[in-house]
């Protein structure tokens, strides 16, 4: 049973893409929907028996890896965090196809666009329930691909091209890092198996190990690089850039992908690792410090967006930061607890976007809708639950995971503590401004838009409005139903899959916080919503004027509507110089200039040299002969000795270093070669 | 019996290196390098017959004998195949012989 919740997905995956043809794409849609239906119900099934009977299984399939260095299986490891996320991915996963079915009907790839989305589900499903880093690590380069094939769906547009590549390269470059991790993790243990690896952490955490011949400690060396990996697919401060353009991809994708469950994985990973991280305190700290940045800064880059999906998709790198500071307070379960509430809001929130989208005829600039309640009043109420969700309006689906957050920050009495408390203080209030600007300018306002991208508006058929319903359901309810389980006092659900060092705990600390602080929160989240409501209500134009009659106003504007020039500096200077030093140096020097000089052109050009050299000897003399034959004879013969005569004297390898930088030399001047 | 070996063999060295330079820097006539391999098979039966004596065990002696009897068979080879080659060629100067070079 546990198998097929993940090979379910996979069989859907080829059955669309192998007979997509033949089914048509109404064969596929119902194909597609009924193996990842299965799949959830069985890891609800599965749910019940790991998280509430507390049983959790292990499945070793086969062998994959099997050396004497080397183990490692295609094994399958259910507990309580992985059927977890089992449950989210599948559902997301089954919501997100049902909407398929009809945002992607009238595109003629449509049974190409399920077979990737069930692949997306297998990979994840991989990933979240690997027994060891190395099927992670598969699963964790199977999302990213199928985030490459998926963005890059509508392949003609240049723009979406450029969005795939950016976001596989940006991603690359956290793979490196979390590689390097994962080696890390082998060089000292010998194995990847998350059982053994974490069962001896506590006996490693005093080792060193050179790398580039500095002397780490294993365990700081291992956290920091998994958390490079992670900072990559979760998109933290950095390495975020790729996750705004990913939005060039259809709307169901960004929901599933870079919403709700890939860019989660990071997080995943973190939380997987606990133990790791529990171990190395600064690190730790690391952690809080990025995450709560990244929480600020996605979310004052969000107020001067102007795209729909790009508003959503910085407000997801803002909660994402959320996660991440709250793993940094070695709160796992409540940063897993606020994947899940986040999942259903933001999937929401971006699945009523593309109703949107889809019913204006692909318009995106909220500031060219307006007026959309009157004629999307079911897309209204379904983009109001998310965003009040998503602000942590209290007793909403965000308000339980968003708030432990905080209070979990105050309650840290350190620095991590008190800076990430702050931003993220900071940045909820920025989450209610953009989200009541959202709605005001999309639904309140006057109509701004062109006519006839309101003249073809209509409300989505059945199968969108489906999952938006139950998407709706889930971000006003499951917060309340769930936060007994995941994240109450002394919850037995999470049964060692998380592991918290006991001085880093402060789950009591929590509970006696005062009883204002529980309340800044939302006291700022409404003070943020009113300033939006009051900046766009009685000053529509305020940016407007301010820009143009203010040129500082107008240079920060700017500056924040262009993400904080990130793209810029990473292409003007990182990767420019890596441009100019892969052509100049690798490419000139060493692959056009050393290794073709030293390889083949050159051996070629000197056998015919030679050749030309011992043609000369060739003269049909018979005495000639004799005499070479003789001379060398008696060479070889006395060969050893001569070696051995010398031995004793000479250094045979610097003899030969010199030989060949003589030949070398010879060479260039025999042929004039510059280097 | 005792020989002082140093001086025999140093005959015979020189004896055989003679020969050889015969062999090599001979230009001119193909029957002085027929003399040259005997006069190299001559310096070797001495080295022979000498350390024959010197470890005194005779069948180096035996040996020599079966050399000098194949060096008598070989240059009565070549002297034919000279015969035969002047014939042919109408000369036996080596310049001439330069079929090897094809």
């Amino acid at each position: 049973m546990y198998l097929s919740i993940v090979f379910f997905p996979l069989a859907s995956f080829f059955l669309s893409l192998c007979f997509g043809k033949y089914l048509t794409s109404k064969g596929v849609s119902i194909i597609t929907n009924f193996c990842i239906f299965f799949s959830f119900l069985l890891s609800l099934i599965g749910f019940y028996e790991i998280g509430f009977c507390r049983c959790p299984v292990y499945i070793k399939l086969f062998c994959w890896i099997d050396s004497e260095l080397v183990d490692a299986s295609w094994g399958f490891f259910f507990d309580s965090l992985s059927i977890t996320m089992c449950v989210l991915v599948t559902f997301i996963s089954l919501l997100v196809h049902i909407y398929s079915t009809s945002y992607m009907s009238h595109d003629p790839h449509q049974s190409r666009f399920m077979s990737y989305l069930s692949l997306f589900t297998f990979f994840m499903l991989m990933l979240v329930n690997s027994d060891n880093f190395l099927q992670l690590f598969f699963g964790w380069e199977g999302v990213g691909l199928c985030s490459y094939l998926l963005i890059n769906f509508w392949f003609t547009r240049l723009q979406a091209n450029k969005s795939a590549i950016k976001a596989m390269i940006i991603n690359r470059i956290g793979d490196l890092a979390l590689t390097l991790g994962i080696l890390s993790i082998f060089v000292v243990f010998k194995t990847l198996n998350f059982v053994v690896v974490f069962s001896l952490l506590p006996y490693v955490s005093n080792y060193t190990f050179f790398f580039f011949n500095v002397d780490f400690n294993i365990v700081v060396f291992t956290s920091l690089f998994l958390f490079l990996g992670a900072m990559g697919k979760s998109a933290q401060i950095g390495l975020h850039t790729w996750l705004p353009d990913a939005m060039e991809g259809p709307t169901p994708v960004s929901a599933l992908i870079h919403a709700a469950t890939m860019v989660t994985a990071g997080i995943f990973m973190i939380i997987r690792c606990s133990p790791i991280y529990e171990y190395s305190n600064v690190i730790l700290f690391y952690i809080t410090f990025v995450g709560a940045l990244t929480s600020f800064f996605a979310g004052v880059t969000g107020i001067f967006q102007n795209d729909l999906k790009k508003i959503i998709a910085f407000s997801t790198c803002s909660q994402l930061g959320y996660m991440t500071f709250a793993c940094g307070l070695s709160h796992y379960s409540v940063a897993l607890f606020h994947v899940l509430n986040h999942a259903y809001f933001k999937a929401l929130l971006f699945l009523s976007a593309g109703s949107i989208i889809h019913s204006l005829s692909d318009e995106q600039d909220i500031r060219r809708m307006g007026g959309l309640q009157r004629i999307l009043p079911f897309t209204y109420l379904m983009i109001s639950i998310g965003s009040l969700a998503l602000m942590g309006f209290p007793f909403l689906t965000g308000f339980y995971s968003k708030d432990a957050i905080l209070e979990i920050a105050y309650a840290k009495y350190n620095f991590a503590g008190v800076f990430s408390f702050w931003l993220g203080i900071f940045s909820a209030s920025i989450t209610a401004f953009y989200s009541i600007k959202l709605l005001y300018l999309a639904f309140l306002s006057n109509p701004n838009g062109f006519k006839h991208s309101f003249q073809l508006v209509y409300e989505p058929f059945l199968s969108m409005i489906l999952p938006l319903a139950l998407l709706s359901f889930c971000s006003v309810f499951l917060g309340f139903l769930s936060k007994d389980l995941f994240i109450g006092i002394g919850t037995p659900f999470w049964n060692n899959s998380i592991f918290i060092l006991p001085s880093n705990s402060n789950f009591l600390d929590v509970d006696f916080l005062p009883f204002y602080v529980k309340f800044i929160p939302f006291v700022l989240s409404v003070l943020g919503s009113v300033l939006s409501i009051f900046v766009y209500f009685f000053m529509p134009n305020l940016f407007f004027v301010l820009c143009t009659t203010n040129e500082v106003f107008s240079l920060i504007y700017t500056f924040f509507n262009k993400k904080w020039f990130f793209d810029r500096l990473q292409n003007e200077f990182i990767a420019s110089f890596l441009l100019k030093l892969g052509f100049n140096f690798t490419y000139k020097i060493v692959d056009k200039g050393f290794l073709e000089f030293c390889g083949p052109n050159n051996f070629s050009m000197y056998a015919l040299f030679l050749a030309e050299k011992i043609n000369n000897i060739k003269s049909g003399k018979i005495n000639l002969y004799a005499f070479l034959i003789f001379t060398f004879l008696m060479l070889f013969i006395s060969l050893g000795t001569i070696f051995h005569f010398f031995y004793g004297f000479v250094d045979f390898q610097v003899c030969f270093v010199y030989l060949s930088c003589i030949f070398i030399k010879k060479l260039t001047l025999d042929f004039g070669i510059k280097y | 019996m005792f020989i002082d070996q140093n001086e025999f063999t140093i005959v015979a060295i020189s004896l055989f290196f003679i020969g050889l330079s015969g062999i090599m820097l001979n230009r001119k006539n193909i029957i002085v390098i027929l003399m040259s391999i005997e006069l190299i098979l001559l310096a070797i039966n001495f080295n022979f017959v000498v350390f024959s004596i010197f470890i005194d065990d005779f069948l180096g002696q035996i040996f020599a004998f079966f050399i000098l009897t194949i060096a008598a068979a070989e240059s009565a080879i070549g002297l034919a195949i000279y015969v035969i080659f002047f014939r042919i060629r109408g000369t036996v100067s080596i310049d001439y012989i330069n079929l090897l070079k094809g």
